[in-house]
Protein backbone atom coordinates (compact mmCIF):
# COMPACT_ATOMS: atom_id res chain seq x y z
CA UNK A 1 0.00 0.00 0.00
CA UNK A 2 2.72 2.43 0.98
CA UNK A 3 4.72 1.34 -2.03
CA UNK A 4 1.74 2.28 -4.19
CA UNK A 5 1.74 5.75 -2.62
CA UNK A 6 5.47 6.12 -3.28
CA UNK A 7 5.02 4.98 -6.88
CA UNK A 8 2.15 7.45 -7.27
CA UNK A 9 4.38 10.30 -6.09
CA UNK A 10 7.08 9.32 -8.58
CA UNK A 11 4.51 9.06 -11.39
CA UNK A 12 3.11 12.51 -10.62
CA UNK A 13 6.64 13.96 -10.78
CA UNK A 14 7.19 12.12 -14.07
CA UNK A 15 4.01 13.74 -15.42
CA UNK A 16 5.30 17.18 -14.39
CA UNK A 17 8.57 16.47 -16.20
CA UNK A 18 6.56 15.31 -19.22
CA UNK A 19 4.60 18.58 -19.22
CA UNK A 20 7.90 20.47 -19.25
CA UNK A 21 9.14 18.29 -22.11
CA UNK A 22 6.00 19.03 -24.11
CA UNK A 23 5.84 22.81 -23.60
CA UNK A 24 9.55 23.31 -24.21
CA UNK A 25 10.27 26.12 -25.07
CA UNK A 26 13.64 25.00 -26.49
CA UNK A 27 15.56 21.77 -26.94
CA UNK A 28 17.51 22.20 -23.68
CA UNK A 29 14.37 22.24 -21.56
CA UNK A 30 13.31 19.06 -23.28
CA UNK A 31 16.64 17.30 -22.73
CA UNK A 32 16.51 18.34 -19.07
CA UNK A 33 12.96 17.06 -18.68
CA UNK A 34 13.80 13.76 -20.37
CA UNK A 35 16.83 13.38 -18.11
CA UNK A 36 14.64 13.86 -15.03
CA UNK A 37 12.07 11.48 -16.51
CA UNK A 38 14.77 8.84 -16.95
CA UNK A 39 16.04 9.25 -13.39
CA UNK A 40 12.50 8.88 -12.06
CA UNK A 41 11.84 5.81 -14.19
CA UNK A 42 14.86 4.22 -12.47
CA UNK A 43 13.11 4.97 -9.18
CA UNK A 44 9.81 3.58 -10.45
CA UNK A 45 11.43 0.31 -11.53
CA UNK A 46 13.21 -0.03 -8.17
CA UNK A 47 9.95 0.57 -6.25
CA UNK A 48 8.09 -1.86 -8.51
CA UNK A 49 10.67 -4.52 -7.69
CA UNK A 50 9.73 -4.09 -4.02
CA UNK A 51 5.98 -4.09 -4.75
CA UNK A 52 6.20 -7.42 -6.56
CA UNK A 53 8.96 -8.73 -4.26
CA UNK A 54 11.17 -9.44 -7.27
CA UNK A 55 14.66 -8.03 -6.57
CA UNK A 56 15.85 -8.81 -10.10
CA UNK A 57 14.10 -5.62 -11.20
CA UNK A 58 16.99 -3.74 -9.58
CA UNK A 59 19.31 -5.03 -12.32
CA UNK A 60 16.99 -3.37 -14.82
CA UNK A 61 17.13 -0.20 -12.74
CA UNK A 62 20.95 -0.21 -12.88
CA UNK A 63 20.87 -0.62 -16.66
CA UNK A 64 18.33 2.20 -16.99
CA UNK A 65 20.55 4.47 -14.91
CA UNK A 66 23.52 3.72 -17.19
CA UNK A 67 21.52 4.24 -20.39
CA UNK A 68 19.95 7.43 -19.07
CA UNK A 69 23.33 9.05 -18.49
CA UNK A 70 24.86 7.95 -21.79
CA UNK A 71 21.72 8.96 -23.67
CA UNK A 72 21.73 12.45 -22.17
CA UNK A 73 25.39 12.96 -23.02
CA UNK A 74 24.88 11.64 -26.55
CA UNK A 75 21.85 13.85 -27.28
CA UNK A 76 23.64 16.87 -25.81
CA UNK A 77 26.65 16.23 -28.01
CA UNK A 78 24.41 15.75 -31.02
CA UNK A 79 22.53 19.03 -30.63
CA UNK A 80 25.80 20.88 -29.99
CA UNK A 81 27.69 19.59 -33.02
CA UNK A 82 24.87 18.23 -35.24
CA UNK A 83 27.14 15.20 -35.50
CA UNK A 84 28.15 12.35 -33.23
CA UNK A 85 31.69 11.95 -34.54
CA UNK A 86 32.80 15.53 -34.22
CA UNK A 87 36.09 16.56 -32.66
CA UNK A 88 37.54 20.00 -32.10
CA UNK A 89 40.40 21.14 -34.26
CA UNK A 90 43.47 19.31 -33.03
CA UNK A 91 41.48 17.66 -30.27
CA UNK A 92 40.03 14.37 -31.46
CA UNK A 93 38.14 13.91 -28.20
CA UNK A 94 35.99 16.97 -28.90
CA UNK A 95 34.24 19.13 -26.36
CA UNK A 96 30.74 18.99 -25.02
CA UNK B 1 12.58 -3.45 16.00
CA UNK B 2 11.14 -4.32 12.61
CA UNK B 3 8.34 -1.83 13.13
CA UNK B 4 10.84 0.91 14.01
CA UNK B 5 12.86 0.17 10.87
CA UNK B 6 9.62 0.28 8.88
CA UNK B 7 8.73 3.70 10.26
CA UNK B 8 12.25 5.10 9.62
CA UNK B 9 12.14 3.73 6.09
CA UNK B 10 8.78 5.33 5.36
CA UNK B 11 9.93 8.66 6.75
CA UNK B 12 12.85 8.57 4.29
CA UNK B 13 10.65 7.53 1.35
CA UNK B 14 8.02 10.18 2.05
CA UNK B 15 10.77 12.79 2.33
CA UNK B 16 12.21 11.69 -1.00
CA UNK B 17 8.81 11.85 -2.66
CA UNK B 18 8.31 15.35 -1.22
CA UNK B 19 11.61 16.54 -2.70
CA UNK B 20 10.72 14.91 -6.05
CA UNK B 21 7.37 16.71 -6.12
CA UNK B 22 8.96 20.05 -5.18
CA UNK B 23 11.54 19.54 -7.92
CA UNK B 24 8.84 18.70 -10.43
CA UNK B 25 6.89 21.80 -9.39
CA UNK B 26 10.09 23.81 -9.83
CA UNK B 27 10.54 22.38 -13.32
CA UNK B 28 7.18 23.91 -14.25
CA UNK B 29 7.43 27.11 -12.26
CA UNK B 30 10.96 28.42 -12.74
CA UNK B 31 11.68 30.90 -15.51
CA UNK B 32 14.56 29.64 -17.68
CA UNK B 33 16.49 26.48 -18.39
CA UNK B 34 19.37 27.37 -16.06
CA UNK B 35 17.04 27.85 -13.11
CA UNK B 36 15.32 24.57 -13.96
CA UNK B 37 18.68 22.79 -13.76
CA UNK B 38 18.57 23.49 -10.02
CA UNK B 39 15.11 21.93 -9.72
CA UNK B 40 16.38 18.88 -11.59
CA UNK B 41 19.37 18.60 -9.26
CA UNK B 42 16.91 18.67 -6.34
CA UNK B 43 15.37 15.49 -7.76
CA UNK B 44 18.75 13.95 -8.62
CA UNK B 45 20.25 14.37 -5.15
CA UNK B 46 17.85 14.23 -2.22
CA UNK B 47 14.76 13.05 -4.09
CA UNK B 48 16.44 9.95 -5.44
CA UNK B 49 18.78 9.64 -2.45
CA UNK B 50 16.11 9.55 0.24
CA UNK B 51 13.89 7.12 -1.69
CA UNK B 52 16.82 4.73 -2.19
CA UNK B 53 17.89 4.97 1.47
CA UNK B 54 14.31 4.24 2.48
CA UNK B 55 14.22 1.19 0.24
CA UNK B 56 17.55 0.09 1.74
CA UNK B 57 15.96 0.07 5.19
CA UNK B 58 13.18 -2.11 3.78
CA UNK B 59 15.65 -4.58 2.27
CA UNK B 60 17.93 -4.99 5.26
CA UNK B 61 21.51 -6.24 4.94
CA UNK B 62 21.24 -8.16 1.68
CA UNK B 63 22.52 -8.04 -1.88
CA UNK B 64 19.52 -5.83 -2.67
CA UNK B 65 20.90 -3.08 -0.43
CA UNK B 66 24.25 -3.26 -2.21
CA UNK B 67 22.50 -2.89 -5.57
CA UNK B 68 20.50 0.09 -4.31
CA UNK B 69 23.74 1.66 -3.04
CA UNK B 70 25.27 1.10 -6.47
CA UNK B 71 22.37 2.93 -8.16
CA UNK B 72 22.71 5.75 -5.62
CA UNK B 73 26.47 6.16 -6.16
CA UNK B 74 26.01 5.98 -9.91
CA UNK B 75 23.34 8.68 -10.03
CA UNK B 76 25.40 10.87 -7.67
CA UNK B 77 28.46 10.68 -9.93
CA UNK B 78 26.70 11.07 -13.28
CA UNK B 79 24.10 13.74 -12.62
CA UNK B 80 26.58 16.66 -12.27
CA UNK B 81 28.27 15.61 -15.51
CA UNK B 82 24.99 15.55 -17.40
CA UNK B 83 23.95 18.90 -15.88
CA UNK B 84 27.26 20.52 -16.81
CA UNK B 85 27.13 19.14 -20.36
CA UNK B 86 23.62 20.51 -20.78
CA UNK B 87 24.66 23.95 -19.50
CA UNK B 88 27.65 23.98 -21.89
CA UNK B 89 25.42 23.05 -24.83
CA UNK B 90 22.94 25.81 -23.98
CA UNK B 91 25.70 28.43 -23.70
CA UNK B 92 27.23 27.37 -27.00
CA UNK B 93 23.86 28.02 -28.66
CA UNK B 94 23.61 31.52 -27.16
CA UNK B 95 20.89 30.62 -24.69
CA UNK B 96 21.79 32.96 -21.86
CA UNK B 97 20.44 32.89 -18.30
CA UNK B 98 17.98 35.54 -17.14
CA UNK B 99 20.10 37.52 -14.73
CA UNK B 100 19.90 41.06 -13.40
CA UNK B 101 22.98 42.74 -14.82
CA UNK B 102 24.62 42.88 -18.21
CA UNK B 103 27.94 42.09 -16.51
CA UNK B 104 26.78 38.66 -15.51
CA UNK B 105 25.40 37.98 -18.98
CA UNK B 106 28.75 38.96 -20.49
CA UNK B 107 30.50 36.68 -18.00
CA UNK B 108 28.48 33.76 -19.34
CA UNK B 109 28.91 34.78 -22.98
CA UNK B 110 32.69 34.89 -22.59
CA UNK B 111 32.76 31.19 -21.68
CA UNK B 112 31.50 30.08 -25.09
CA UNK B 113 33.61 27.35 -26.67
CA UNK B 114 35.45 28.93 -29.60
CA UNK B 115 34.48 26.40 -32.24
CA UNK B 116 33.02 26.83 -35.71
CA UNK B 117 30.69 23.86 -35.48
CA UNK B 118 29.24 24.84 -32.13
CA UNK B 119 27.24 27.90 -33.08
CA UNK C 1 49.79 -0.52 -10.73
CA UNK C 2 47.73 0.43 -7.68
CA UNK C 3 45.11 1.81 -10.02
CA UNK C 4 45.00 -1.43 -12.01
CA UNK C 5 44.46 -3.46 -8.84
CA UNK C 6 41.76 -1.03 -7.71
CA UNK C 7 40.03 -1.31 -11.08
CA UNK C 8 40.18 -5.12 -10.92
CA UNK C 9 38.77 -5.11 -7.39
CA UNK C 10 35.94 -2.76 -8.39
CA UNK C 11 35.09 -4.89 -11.42
CA UNK C 12 35.15 -8.06 -9.30
CA UNK C 13 32.76 -6.46 -6.82
CA UNK C 14 30.48 -5.37 -9.65
CA UNK C 15 30.49 -8.88 -11.13
CA UNK C 16 29.63 -10.56 -7.82
CA UNK C 17 26.93 -7.96 -7.18
CA UNK C 18 25.21 -8.49 -10.52
CA UNK C 19 25.58 -12.26 -10.79
CA UNK C 20 25.27 -13.55 -7.23
CA UNK C 21 26.26 -17.05 -8.36
CA UNK C 22 29.30 -18.96 -7.06
CA UNK C 23 29.59 -21.71 -9.69
CA UNK C 24 33.18 -22.40 -10.83
CA UNK C 25 32.39 -21.75 -14.49
CA UNK C 26 30.78 -18.37 -13.76
CA UNK C 27 33.67 -17.33 -11.51
CA UNK C 28 36.26 -18.30 -14.16
CA UNK C 29 34.32 -16.37 -16.81
CA UNK C 30 34.23 -13.40 -14.46
CA UNK C 31 37.97 -13.48 -13.82
CA UNK C 32 38.61 -13.73 -17.55
CA UNK C 33 36.42 -10.69 -18.30
CA UNK C 34 38.05 -8.70 -15.49
CA UNK C 35 41.53 -9.43 -16.83
CA UNK C 36 40.43 -8.48 -20.34
CA UNK C 37 38.90 -5.21 -19.10
CA UNK C 38 41.98 -4.28 -17.08
CA UNK C 39 44.21 -5.07 -20.06
CA UNK C 40 42.10 -2.88 -22.37
CA UNK C 41 42.05 -0.07 -19.79
CA UNK C 42 45.83 -0.34 -19.51
CA UNK C 43 46.21 -0.18 -23.29
CA UNK C 44 43.84 2.80 -23.45
CA UNK C 45 45.95 4.51 -20.79
CA UNK C 46 42.85 5.46 -18.78
CA UNK C 47 44.11 3.61 -15.71
CA UNK C 48 45.93 6.55 -14.11
CA UNK C 49 45.54 8.71 -11.00
CA UNK C 50 42.76 10.73 -12.67
CA UNK C 51 40.67 7.79 -13.80
CA UNK C 52 41.02 5.91 -10.52
CA UNK C 53 41.91 8.32 -7.74
CA UNK C 54 42.54 5.64 -5.12
CA UNK C 55 44.85 8.00 -3.22
CA UNK C 56 41.74 10.02 -2.30
CA UNK C 57 40.04 7.15 -0.49
CA UNK C 58 41.13 8.03 3.05
CA UNK C 59 40.73 11.84 2.77
CA UNK C 60 37.42 11.18 1.00
CA UNK C 61 36.10 9.57 4.17
CA UNK C 62 36.17 13.06 5.71
CA UNK C 63 35.07 14.96 2.62
CA UNK C 64 32.01 12.96 1.54
CA UNK C 65 30.06 13.19 4.81
CA UNK C 66 30.65 16.95 4.76
CA UNK C 67 29.49 17.11 1.13
CA UNK C 68 26.34 15.12 1.94
CA UNK C 69 25.59 17.52 4.79
CA UNK C 70 26.03 20.48 2.41
CA UNK C 71 23.74 18.80 -0.13
CA UNK C 72 21.01 18.26 2.47
CA UNK C 73 21.22 21.85 3.73
CA UNK C 74 21.11 23.44 0.30
CA UNK C 75 18.36 21.05 -0.82
CA UNK C 76 16.16 22.41 1.95
CA UNK C 77 17.14 26.00 1.09
CA UNK C 78 16.32 25.57 -2.60
CA UNK C 79 13.09 23.69 -1.86
CA UNK C 80 11.95 26.60 0.34
CA UNK C 81 12.88 29.08 -2.39
CA UNK C 82 10.89 27.17 -5.01
CA UNK C 83 7.83 26.87 -2.79
CA UNK C 84 7.76 30.28 -1.10
CA UNK C 85 9.71 32.54 -3.46
CA UNK C 86 13.12 34.10 -3.10
CA UNK C 87 14.50 32.91 -6.43
CA UNK C 88 17.03 35.37 -7.84
CA UNK C 89 19.24 33.82 -10.55
CA UNK C 90 22.76 35.17 -10.69
CA UNK C 91 26.14 34.38 -12.17
CA UNK C 92 29.40 34.62 -10.26
CA UNK C 93 32.99 33.51 -10.62
CA UNK C 94 34.82 31.73 -7.83
CA UNK C 95 38.48 30.87 -7.59
CA UNK C 96 39.51 27.23 -7.73
CA UNK C 97 42.83 27.20 -5.88
CA UNK C 98 43.55 23.50 -6.45
CA UNK C 99 46.88 22.84 -8.11
CA UNK C 100 45.84 20.24 -10.67
CA UNK C 101 42.94 19.49 -12.98
CA UNK C 102 41.70 16.57 -10.90
CA UNK C 103 41.18 18.85 -7.91
CA UNK C 104 39.38 21.44 -10.01
CA UNK C 105 37.16 18.72 -11.45
CA UNK C 106 36.28 17.51 -7.97
CA UNK C 107 35.49 21.10 -6.94
CA UNK C 108 33.37 21.83 -10.02
CA UNK C 109 31.48 18.56 -9.64
CA UNK C 110 30.85 19.27 -5.97
CA UNK C 111 29.47 22.69 -6.91
CA UNK C 112 27.13 21.15 -9.48
CA UNK C 113 26.07 18.32 -7.19
CA UNK C 114 25.02 20.82 -4.53
CA UNK C 115 21.56 22.08 -5.54
CA UNK C 116 21.30 25.81 -6.04
CA UNK C 117 24.66 26.13 -7.77
CA UNK C 118 25.71 24.82 -11.19
CA UNK C 119 29.23 25.24 -12.53
CA UNK C 120 28.95 26.24 -16.17
CA UNK C 121 32.60 26.74 -17.05
CA UNK C 122 36.07 26.02 -15.68
CA UNK C 123 38.89 28.13 -17.03
CA UNK C 124 42.21 29.47 -15.74
CA UNK C 125 41.61 28.49 -12.11
CA UNK C 126 38.23 30.23 -12.08
CA UNK C 127 34.87 28.52 -12.12
CA UNK C 128 31.85 30.34 -13.52
CA UNK C 129 28.82 29.43 -11.44
CA UNK C 130 25.10 29.93 -11.99
CA UNK C 131 23.35 30.24 -8.65
CA UNK C 132 19.60 30.32 -8.18
CA UNK C 133 19.40 32.50 -5.08
CA UNK C 134 21.43 34.71 -2.78
CA UNK C 135 21.79 32.11 -0.03
CA UNK C 136 23.48 29.42 -2.10
CA UNK C 137 25.68 31.96 -3.90
CA UNK C 138 26.92 33.46 -0.64
CA UNK C 139 27.78 30.01 0.66
CA UNK C 140 30.12 29.61 -2.29
CA UNK C 141 31.65 33.11 -1.98
CA UNK C 142 33.03 32.30 1.46
CA UNK C 143 35.25 29.69 -0.19
CA UNK C 144 34.65 27.02 2.44
CA UNK C 145 34.09 24.30 -0.16
CA UNK C 146 37.23 25.41 -2.04
CA UNK C 147 39.32 24.95 1.10
CA UNK C 148 37.72 21.59 1.86
CA UNK C 149 38.58 20.34 -1.63
CA UNK C 150 42.14 21.68 -1.23
CA UNK C 151 42.41 19.71 1.98
CA UNK C 152 41.03 16.62 0.23
CA UNK C 153 43.61 16.92 -2.55
CA UNK C 154 46.45 17.65 -0.15
CA UNK C 155 47.06 21.14 -1.54
CA UNK C 156 48.08 24.04 0.70
CA UNK C 157 45.00 25.91 1.92
CA UNK C 158 45.08 29.63 1.18
CA UNK C 159 44.43 31.80 4.24
CA UNK C 160 42.63 34.58 2.44
CA UNK C 161 39.90 32.21 1.32
CA UNK C 162 38.69 32.57 -2.20
CA UNK C 163 37.05 35.90 -2.80
CA UNK C 164 35.23 36.33 -6.08
CA UNK C 165 37.11 37.63 -9.08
Amino acid sequence: MMYAAAAAGVVVTMLLALVRALIGPNIYNRILAVNVFGTLSVMLIAIYGFVDDRPEFLDLAIVYALINFIGTIAVTKYVTFKDMGHGDDGDPAGDI
Amino acid sequence: MAAALDIISWIFIVGGIAFCLIGGYGLIKLKDVYARLHAASLIDTLGVGLILVGLMFQAGLTLVTAKLALILVFIFFTSPTATHALARAAINHDVLPEVDTEDEREMVRSTKTPSEAAK
Amino acid sequence: MTQAIALAAALAGFWVLLSGYWLPLIIILGIASILLCVYIAHRLDVCDHEGHPVHLTVPGLWYFPWLVKEIVVSNITVAKAILFGGVRPQVLRVKASQSDELGQTVYANSITLTPGTVSIDVDNNYITVHAIMDGTADGLRTGEMDQKVCKLMGDPVSESGSAKA
